[in-house]
């Protein structure tokens, strides 16, 4: 399936959860918020929430900022 | 005591009237020395999209000491909305806390990074909806800190001058008429310079001060950070002593009689 990753389209393998995209990234879940069409999805979700083709996903974590 | 002298935010106390930036610091271990000469109990982080491909690199999260309290902000939003999407992901990303304290800040164009009040009250009520304390910046404009107070802001934070501009607080005029009325704490947020820009502020009465570029651009961050510490603390001071009136003509200190030969 395709899904868009922070801005890029990506191939993902099908029926992804959102915590096996964040291990499949190689991201630490507990580094980032994830944002699924628009929608937060709370952390402990990750494991329940499958990703569907033609998702945008936002994976944000903290930076540098004033 | 003079420095047992606190302020508190959304039910939370804070004994250190200076709130530092993260941004712009030319790396990690500075930024740390910086916060902590600083003095600050609280410091601000944007929030960003993760750079998938450098992962594995050093987290900012890493380099700020675990004790102090992070004020997300919402730079970059240009509309409620956005502030609003990006608040809801810092919650997710914070460590537990009821009510999170939060910076919204929704600027109206790239060139002057001025903040759209429209915005801003729009979003300061859906996020104090939803739960979250609202810190907002916005404009030295006296109607609209009342509108935001009357929203239920924890909180205004006016500007002194645009972000990163150095120029100090423009229009002291404007913030004493938000003093005046604010019945919440008043924080000068943006337009610092230099430590005298500290003092002056808190000279008039604010309770805080949020400070980023002047810091971080400094040739030397941690020496200013130090000099407004120290300002800071001198400015607010200051203020609990009770300035003399100014007065157009001179005043003597000495006795006027008894001079010698008169």
């Amino acid at each position: 399936m395709r899904a868009t990753v922070n801005g890029d389209a990506r191939e993902l393998p099908d029926g992804l959860s959102v915590a096996d995209l964040l291990r499949h990234l190689g991201v630490r879940a507990e580094r980032v918020a994830v944002e699924r069409n628009g929608t937060v999805v709370k952390r402990a979700r990750h494991p329940q929430e499958k990703i569907a083709n033609g998702d945008v996903l936002e994976i944000v974590t903290f930076v540098g900022g004033g | 005591m003079f420095s047992a002298d606190a302020f508190t935010l959304g039910g939370r106390t804070f004994h250190s009237r200076l709130v530092v930036g993260t941004g712009k610091y030319r790396d990690f271990p500075t930024m740390q020395k910086a916060i902590l000469a600083s003095g600050a109990e609280m410091v601000t982080v944007a929030i960003r999209r993760l750079d998938l491909q450098a992962q594995g690199e050093a987290s900012l999260l890493h380099w700020i000491p675990k004790e102090l309290t992070l004020l997300p902000n919402t730079a970059g939003c240009y509309s409620a909305d956005e502030a609003v999407r990006t608040l809801r992901l810092a919650r997710e990303l914070q460590i537990g806390g009821e009510r999170p304290l939060v910076k919204l800040e929704v600027l109206a164009d790239q060139k002057t990074l001025l903040p759209d009040g429209e915005e801003t009250l729009r979003a300061a009520r859906q996020l104090i909806a939803e739960g979250f304390t609202v810190l907002p910046y916005c404009s030295d404009d006296p109607v609209l800190c009342r509108k935001l107070e009357d929203a239920g802001c924890a909180a205004v934070m006016p500007l002194g001058a645009p972000i990163g501009s150095g120029l100090g607080l423009r229009n002291p005029y404007s913030l004493q008429m938000i003093l005046d009325q604010a019945k919440v704490p008043v924080i000068v947020d943006a337009g610092v310079g230099t430590a005298s820009d500290c003092a002056s502020c808190m000279e008039m009465g604010v309770a805080g001060l949020l400070v980023n570029t002047a810091i971080s651009g400094a040739q030397d961050p941690v020496a200013m950070a130090t000099a407004m510490k120290l300002a800071t603390e001198a400015g607010r001071l200051a203020f609990r002593a009770g300035r003399i009136p100014r007065k157009l003509y001179g005043s003597a200190s000495s006795p006027v009689t008894g001079i010698v030969g008169k």
